[in-house]
């Protein structure tokens, strides 16, 4: 018997937990799930072709990417194609689809490959997308399609500009982004990844928290209204939590989400802008390495210099 | 801070000790050839004390060294000194080593009379420790004659017996609780007599609670107590222990005395207890052979220096020939490239993992920040932040994040999602600052 025996060796621990990194990235994608529905059904087929176009101009070019830096290609991790379709949910639905393929190439090669890929990039990549098309195509990424439009896509005022019922914003029967709009349907998704630990609860909890306490202090439209509104409740469930651009720290989280939550609600209630999450995420994205470094629990049985 | 009842961090395993835990404490046939490596232990290697050729008596001291910090090593068995030579041992490393080839006719050297425990005074405890080369058996070998002389001005208030066995799979200790109790309890009188300890904690994980109760009917002095501990990895790390029982941390880089503590192992108590009554050589020991791949999972009572194959052949050899087999726990153990290797006073267990199960670290990805290593280190360290400098090659900056107070107890590696070697790249981390430092 001992001339067939083939001996594995590597090094302890010798157990490991069935967790994988590819795993995590669809288990989110699924629970989009409910989120794309909700953009099919409120903005018609234009939402497929959206988070179509989106999610395979992604995942080519993080194939282009890797030939080109002559690294191995990992399409099959999930997270390119997570990417695609969270940048997809935050646009407009009738955003030209050659503007989508842009948004897209710039969030997996500017967003994420210009840093070294996955896990080094600073600023989460979908809104890295997102940024670059509104500042480049303003007036394409500021028209909003009634949902159920059908014949006549008017363009209408964000919800951000104008009234609405908060019932309407929660189901989602309002204008707005793809996937921003059905507060339902990403609440569904959120706690699917709350149930799974996907996602911490820090994050949202604080992000939210502090958006509906300062806006019951300053807000003219109240917090309920600014809570269900705009890209509030994607971005704190789906954005502010991506794990590559968030701290790693409980408390850390905390200050996180706090700092995406204030500058929300000043960009919102002060600023030009009539929605802040895009850049209070990635304003506090660049915030994270510090907030890291700073909020590290003290090791156990650690000795105070001087002390 | 650190409270009682709980360490933060930790985590629950699959523990798959139903493979071997009802299996009783029962002997193996006699090795053709021992092999006794001249260190077993932390601390200084032994000197031979014999020759190639010379005939051995099992019990006989055939390695010493002079230093404080060693432990001798005994003959397991009786024969012929066969070589002298350095063999590979479970650690991966060629030790050198006396190679026995086994008599047919066993004798033994006859041991000291008899003593009553109860009459032997603090110096007899920690001399008969030394003599009968005893060294802590939970896997860390280090010197229990060492560890009962602490330092004057450090008074040990508390002894911790580690009965945790926080490691998978392994059954060992959970057996001797079992069917050692009463050697157990004198053993653990022995340690708080050579310390002058006031009190004593066996701690035992909630998941044993057949020794629990066993140990509770046999306890007969008020001042030892059998305290159940939560099943989480690793309950068993010492530091952790104290932290659990006695609701404190032992500070950074200093050692149990510092909280006045004396941690010892089941098995390393009961072997006190024998060395002190019999003048019993440390020359066996309990080894858990487990894991889906055995054919028969057992509880052996193995001399030490019997080669990891033989008591494999003993259980009935492996299910598939493919396959990974571990020594010690599967979490710190070490994964064996050659059968040819020798139990020591340090080896609690064989797994045989099917190939099904082997994951290796061949692919990791990098690293994605998910916090999980961060959120489950036991020492609250920032594993990834180190796995990632050290694979950037910077050891210098490695050290603002602690490497050395790492436990090695390997959570982080088991936790990451893209499968880095975290707890390996800690260890690297670790080695290239002592390389420095010298």
């Amino acid at each position: 018997m001992d001339n067939t025996l083939d001996l594995t060796v590597s090094s302890a621990p010798h157990v490991k937990s069935e967790e994988t990194t590819s795993n995590i990235m669809y288990q989110v994608i699924l629970a989009l799930v409910p989120v794309m529905f909700a953009s099919f059904y409120f903005f018609g087929p234009g939402a497929i072709y959206l988070l179509l176009t989106c999610g395979i101009t992604a995942m080519l070019s993080e194939v282009a990417v890797q030939k080109l830096r002559g690294k191995p290609v990992t399409i099959n991790d999930g997270s390119a194609l997570l990417t695609g379709l969270i940048l997809a949910l935050t646009l407009p639905p009738d955003l030209p689809l050659w503007m989508a393929v842009f948004g897209s190439v710039v969030a997996i090669v500017l967003g994420k490959h210009i840093f070294g890929g996955l896990g080094y990039n600073v600023f989460n990549p979908a809104l890295m997308g997102r940024a670059f098309l509104t500042l480049s195509y303003v007036v394409s990424m500021t028209e909003w399609t009634a949902p159920n439009g059908g014949v006549d896509t008017l363009s209408t005022a964000t919800p951000l500009e104008g009234e609405a019922e908060v019932i309407n914003l929660f189901i989602g029967r309002v204008g707005g982004s793809l996937g921003e709009t059905s507060a339902l349907a990403i609440l569904l998704g959120g706690l699917y990844l709350l149930y799974k630990g996907y996602i911490d609860w820090r994050i949202p909890v604080g992000y939210l928290g502090t958006v509906a306490v300062l806006t019951t202090l300053v807000g003219e439209q109240g917090a309920s209204f600014h809570l269900f509104a705009g890209g509030l409740m994607f971005g704190a469930i789906f954005m502010a939590t991506d794990m590559v651009t968030s701290p790693v720290t409980k408390k850390g989280r905390w200050i996180f989400a706090i700092g995406c939550g204030f500058i929300t609600v000043i960009i919102r209630v002060f600023g030009n802008y009539p929605e802040g999450v895009l850049f209070s995420i990635l304003l506090m994205n660049m915030c994270v390495p510090l907030i890291d470094q700073y909020t590290l629990p003290q090791i156990y049985g650690e000795v105070k210099a001087n002390g | 801070m650190a409270t009682r009842g709980d360490f933060q961090g930790g985590i629950h395993l699959p523990y798959n000790k139903e493979l071997a835990k009802d299996e009783p404490i029962t002997e193996i046939s006699m090795p053709e050839e021992i092999i006794i490596p001249l260190s077993q232990h932390i601390g200084a290697p032994c000197e031979p004390l014999v020759e190639v050729g010379d005939e051995v008596k099992a019990g006989q001291k055939i390695g010493e060294s002079s230093e404080f910090v060693s432990a001798p090593v005994h003959a397991s068995l009786s024969g012929t000194v066969k070589a002298i030579e350095p063999r590979p041992n479970a650690s991966g490393d060629s030790v050198e080593s006396i190679v026995i080839e086994v008599a047919q006719e066993q004798e033994s050297i006859s041991y000291e009379q008899e003593r009553s425990i109860d009459e032997v005074s603090e110096e007899e405890i920690v001399e008969a420790a030394r003599e009968a080369g005893i060294v802590g058996m939970g896997g860390a070998s280090f010197p229990t004659s060492v560890k009962l002389s602490p330092p004057d001005d450090k008074p040990i208030d508390t002894v911790l017996i580690n009965a945790c066995e926080c490691e998978p799979y392994l059954t060992c200790d959970h057996r001797m609780m079992l069917e050692q109790g009463e050697e157990l309890i004198a053993g653990v009188k022995l340690l708080m007599k050579a310390v002058g300890a006031e009190k004593c904690y066996i701690g035992i994980e909630d998941n044993k609670p057949d020794a629990i109760k066993n140990l509770k009917g046999l306890a007969d002095d008020s001042r030892i107590k059998i305290q159940s501990v939560p099943t989480q990895y690793p309950q068993g790390s010492e530091k952790h222990l104290i932290t659990t029982v006695l609701g404190k941390e032992v500070p950074s880089g200093a050692l149990p005395f510092e909280v006045g503590a004396l941690v010892q192992n089941v098995a390393t108590a009961i072997a006190l207890y024998e060395a002190v009554a019999f003048g019993k050589p440390s020359l066996e020991r309990v080894v858990t052979v487990t894991g889906q791949n055995i054919k028969q999972p057992a509880n052996l009572l193995v001399k030490i220096g019997t080669p990891v194959q033989h008591i494999v052949d003993e259980c009935g050899g492996f299910i598939e020939n493919k396959t990974k087999v571990v020594v010690g726990g599967p979490m710190t153990g070490n994964a064996q490239s050659d059968l040819n290797v020798p139990i020591t006073k340090g080896s609690s267990g064989i797994i045989a993992l099917p190939e099904k199960m082997v994951k290796g670290n061949d692919d990791y990805i990098s690293c994605m920040k998910c916090g999980a290593c961060v959120e489950n280190c036991p020492m609250r360290l920032y594993p990834n932040k180190i796995s990632t400098l050290v694979e950037e090659n910077d050891y210098d900056e490695t050290e603002n994040y602690y490497p050395l107070d790492c436990v090695e107890c390997g959570i982080c590696s088991y936790v990451c999602p893209a499968r880095r070697p975290v707890v390996q790249q800690i260890k690297k981390a670790k080695g290239e600052i002592a390389a420095k430092k010298h």
